[in-house]
């Protein structure tokens, strides 16, 4: 195993500046990595070595020739299938986009290609990104590096694995309950879904437009932040986007001080329906908060109790909506269900072939929510709790800076053990979905491993909306502080992958 | 189909009070696009001005056009509307092949303009205040063709192309409340308003407001209820009629329709209604009830559309005049009597003849002509084709005559040519030497050649009998093939007779 995948974004950033490597040698690495290992995770649905390569040479080019380049220029990176790619298959994991390629990029991408990231591949996700564990992926789940028996977390665990196990040192993610914490929990790796239109959303294949935000996936805070400060940015293609910049978030990951800040325990994300070695551990980062002066401060979150099914009506709501443009007639599938085609049957039997059951499930959901008769009942009702938690962060804001609880109630769960049980898998995002109802910033970063089962458990950091630098500074204050008590970085108890 | 039996018309206005409402979906004339930077242009190649957004492909988002919600302002400005302060656009949800998204972007609860009316005049001279309801911003849809089968419809055809050309251009909805009282001018008044808010989009410069190209599209409500009857009865929505004309034509084809099964004892359906013009009739479409659903919800991709209290302020002092004003004020200055006035604006010539004064003409020169002469052309022209005169040119015409240049059979002959796109009248006269022929001498030579023929005019003309002095004209203008200056033959020939 070459010694360059190890290396974080930004120690790989400091050689290429030096050019003690090429970006050519950093992506064949990756590139090798996955030929090895990819078998076995299945992180990517889409490799692209070629372009990569190609990407990777002309970076060396500029920098041979002193072009001004950016922080990261010539580092390699990974995408989730659900950002549109000109130069990949881009199908958000679905049978009914298998194949489309789009005639252009998502604004993310334009920024990762201006800034010189050679892209390696489209990663694996639950199909438009419904799900916890990548089983709804139409392309087969995606395997949990530190057990392979076990999920990687969803919708993003190709991007989660696909860090975790080495193959890029950074991925680009996606997060509308928790696609991009959740999988970093589980995954021991670090993910910040940012404030609701600190990213641009322009060629991210829409699940729920209200929650969806971009987020950068890595396996340290610092490589986290840096890749945010590359594609965060208002972009007039998104009306929704933020039209002031949010500072840099690299910055904020340096300064390793949390003295004097006071961290919010959300009473109602602790304690029972916690596992216990997650709950152990979330008590142990606050001990190490305290003792670096943070002030530690219980708030009270009434209205979460009704989040999940708020998020559960407004979530299909909008994707009802959003998936109703897979209709065979301009791209993607098509299904002719033989003599007497009209539009209508053609329609319903390319998305009866096209959609696999979650997303039938939740289309029919949003379609009744939003039915007359229901609409005030459910979508309305909804959007009432969604207003109720977006004053209990208010109102826990002004007590603290940033809030902490577990990313998640568990640690990684095997396949099959949620699948047939989609109530299960809602309440695994339980702590992680009122961020996405609120818009505001959260974080979640490696907190050990639970004793119970040796597997990673994540700590989750909220800001209020546009204060993202907050879970920079106090997630890169924690990994410090926990990197000096574990004597290493948690990736690095990972277990050495069977390579074959 | 058996066509519906209808009502005798004044029977079924004996019987029944009419009570109808109007939808008018105006196509804004912007640059681009709704939702995005395509071209919004009449006429290309199908499928040319199209991109991800507006053809729905997977991660598009919608940018609203600024230009659309300022011409969405003025248009509820112009109306007396008053301004949503913070309007959200809204999905409207259904699938149809010409509308990629399958939801509309629409407007819903929070219209960008609400509360306004609209006075208009029918033929008759009554005015009636038509209260506006709302007028909201949407998209259009793409067009769709459907190929193979005989009608021309979806219905057994072989396959249907879509053009997206349309699709996401800027349309501003207008929508009446329930418009009672107008009795049997009801038709006349459904044509009336259509008019006056194609004259108001024209006159902000806001839509093309070319009915035949469907700049504006009419859907007419009606219903009727026994006379002193509280509840509305049930109501047809007759679809996309697109000329004045057809829409008179439709409402009181509605009308008798419905009047004939309501005193037969019969129930009127809940549906649309399509307008065909070759037969004068409507048949059913699709039945539509107040439940349809459409299942609206707030776009979540867009923000809400909040325009300053300064920008509703300077938009409104941008508005041109009203409509009722300008028929006033040109009333006034073209001094036409009230059944002339009358008759242009039923005739919506007030802009061609404005243009054409503007030009240079005399009110009633402009007058003669594009009520003359021009309408009998365009009336015996296929419906909706578009004369090829402009009001400059009828103008020069108008100038040729006055300047004795043409006579008016001559102008008649030079406006074939121009119509035929020969040029300009003067060009014309100049090219096919068409010009009256004044030139004394010659006209003198054909004088005496036609006496010649008659020896007995001038001793009648001696003793005071003009109308003897016809047949010498004639004969002068039959031999000048129609060129001479009529008039000043005859008084050529008065002075050879008293020589």
């Amino acid at each position: 195993m070459s010694e360059l995948i190890r290396k974080s974004a930004s120690e790989l950033a400091e050689l290429l500046r030096n050019k003690e490597v090429s970006s050519v040698e950093v992506t064949k690495a990756h590139l090798e990595r996955s030929d090895t290992v990819d078998g076995a995770v299945h992180s990517y649905l889409y490799q692209s070595p070629e372009a990569a390569l190609i990407a990777a040479a002309e970076i060396d080019r500029q920098r041979a020739a002193g072009d001004s380049m950016h922080a990261l220029a010539g580092v390699p990176i990974a995408v989730k299938d659900n950002l549109a790619t000109t130069d990949a298959p881009t199908t958000a994991g679905s049978k009914i986009l298998e194949g489309w390629v789009p005639p252009y990029d998502a604004t993310v991408v334009k920024k990762l290609r201006a800034a010189g990231m050679p892209i390696l591949g489209k990663t694996n996700l639950d199909e438009f990104a419904m799900g916890s564990s990548t089983e709804f992926s139409a392309y087969g789940p995606s395997r949990n590096p530190w057990d392979l028996e076990r999920i990687p977390g969803g919708s993003g665990g190709g991007s989660s694995s696909v860090v975790a196990s080495f193959q890029a040192p950074l991925a680009i993610g996606s997060d509308t309950g928790g696609s991009i914490r959740f999988p970093a929990a589980v995954t021991g790796t670090v993910g910040t879904k940012p404030t609701y239109g600190a990213v641009s959303r322009y060629g991210v294949i829409a699940l729920a437009s209200s929650l969806d935000q971009v987020g950068p996936v890595a396996r340290n805070v610092l490589d986290t932040a840096l890749l945010q400060d590359v594609i965060a940015g208002h972009d007039k293609h998104d009306s929704t986007s933020l039209p002031e910049s949010l500072g840099s978030m690299a910055d904020a990951a340096r300064k390793l001080d949390v003295k004097g800040m006071r961290i919010g325990v959300i009473k109602q994300l602790t304690g029972e329906g916690f596992q216990k070695g997650v709950s152990a551990r979330f008590q142990e980062s606050l001990n190490l908060l305290q003792a670096a002066g943070a002030e530690i401060v219980e708030v009270s979150c009434p209205s979460f109790e009704y989040a999940i099914a708020a998020y559960y009506l407004i979530l299909p709501a909008e994707a009802s909506s959003n998936l109703a443009k897979y209709d065979s007639v301009r791209f993607g599938l098509r299904v002719e269900p033989g003599e007497n085609a009209t539009i209508e049957r053609v329609m319903a039997a390319t998305r009866e072939a096209g959609f696999g059951p979650e997303v039938k499930r939740r289309i029919i959901l949003g379609t009744y929510a939003l039915s007359s008769g229901s609409y005030d009942k459910f979508y309305g009702a909804a959007l009432k709790v969604r207003t109720l938690i977006q004053r209990d962060f208010a109102e826990a804001f002004s007590k603290a800076d940033v809030l902490v609880s577990p990313t998640a109630p568990t640690t990684a769960f095997k396949f099959g053990d949620k699948v047939d049980d989609p109530l299960a898998m809602y309440l695994n995002d339980i702590a992680t979905i009122p961020a996405n109802l609120a818009g505001i910033p959260g974080m979640s970063l490696p907190n050990g491993l639970a004793e119970e089962d040796g597997l990673p458990v994540g700590i989750q950091l909220l800001a209020p909306a546009r204060e993202d630098a907050r879970l920079y500074q106090v997630g890169g204050f924690l990994e410090q502080a926990h990197e000096q008590v574990w004597g290493k970085r948690m990736i690095d108890f990972a277990p050495e992958l069977e390579v074959r | 189909m058996a066509k519906a039996e209808l009502m005798n018309y004044e029977k079924a206005l004996e019987q029944f009070e009419v009570v109808i409402g109007l939808e008018v979906h105006v196509e804004l004339n912007t640059k681009t696009k709704m939702f995005c930077g395509c071209k919004n242009e009449f006429g290309n190649e199908p499928n040319t001005n199209v991109c991800p957004i507006c053809i729905a492909l997977p991660g598009a988002l919608p940018a609203v056009n600024k230009t659309a919600v300022e011409s969405s302002i003025k248009i509820g400005l112009a109306l007396g509307c008053d301004i949503q302060p913070t309007g959200r656009f809204a999905r409207k949800n259904y699938f149809y092949p010409d509308l990629a998204k399958n939801f509309q972007t629409s407007q819903y609860d929070e219209p960008i303009a609400f509360n306004g009316s609209l006075e208009v005049e029918v033929p008759s001279g009554d005015v009636h205040n038509v209260l506006i309801e709302r007028a909201h911003m949407e998209e259009d849809a793409g067009k769709l063709t459907h190929i193979g089968g005989a009608t021309g419809r979806i219905q057994g055809a072989e396959y249907s192309l879509v053009d997206y050309n349309r699709a996401g251009v800027p349309l501003v909805e207008i929508v009446t409340k329930p418009i009672f009282g107008a009795g049997a001018e009801a038709p006349e008044l459904a044509a009336a308003y259509v008019r006056s808010i194609r004259e108001i989009v024209k006159a902000l410069g806001v839509s093309d407001a070319r009915m035949e190209r469907g700049n504006v599209r009419c859907d007419a409500n009606v219903s009727l209820r026994l006379h002193g009857a509280e509840k509305l009865g049930t109501r047809t929505e007759t679809k996309n009629v697109n000329s004045l004309r057809s829409i008179e034509r439709a409402v009181r084809y509605e009308i008798q329709r419905q009047a004939h099964i309501l005193a037969n004892g019969g129930t009127i359906t809940q549906e649309t209604r399509h307008w065909h013009e070759d037969k004068g009739s409507t048949s059913a479409g699709r039945p539509k009830s107040d439940a349809d659903d459409y299942r609206y919800f707030p776009e979540p991709d867009l923000v809400p559309v909040q325009p300053s209290k300064e920008l509703i302020e300077s938009l409104r002092a941008s508005l041109p005049e009203k409509p009722a004003d300008r028929r006033k004020r040109l009333a006034g200055e073209w001094n036409f009597s009230e059944l002339e006035f009358r008759d242009v604006v039923n005739a919506d010539l007030l802009d061609q003849i404005e243009e054409t004064v503007a030009a240079g003409a005399k009110p009633q020169a402009a007058r003669k002509w594009w009520m003359g002469e021009l309408a009998r052309i365009a009336n015996e022209a296929e419906e909706g084709t578009e004369l090829n005169v402009t009001p400059a040119q009828v103008a020069e015409l108008a100038k040729l005559i006055e300047d004795g240049k043409i006579n008016d059979r001559l102008a008649r002959e030079v406006l074939g040519y121009v119509l035929a796109g020969e040029g300009s009248p003067a060009e014309i006269v100049t090219a096919r030497g068409l010009e009256v022929v004044s030139d004394d001498g010659a006209l003198i030579a054909a004088i005496e050649a036609a006496l010649a023929n008659s020896p007995d005019v001038i001793p009648a003309i001696k003793e005071g009998r003009m109308q003897a002095a016809g047949q010498v004209i004639g004969a002068v203008m039959k031999a000048m093939a129609g060129s001479a200056d009529a008039a000043r033959v005859r008084e050529l020939l008065i002075e050879i007779a008293n020589k």
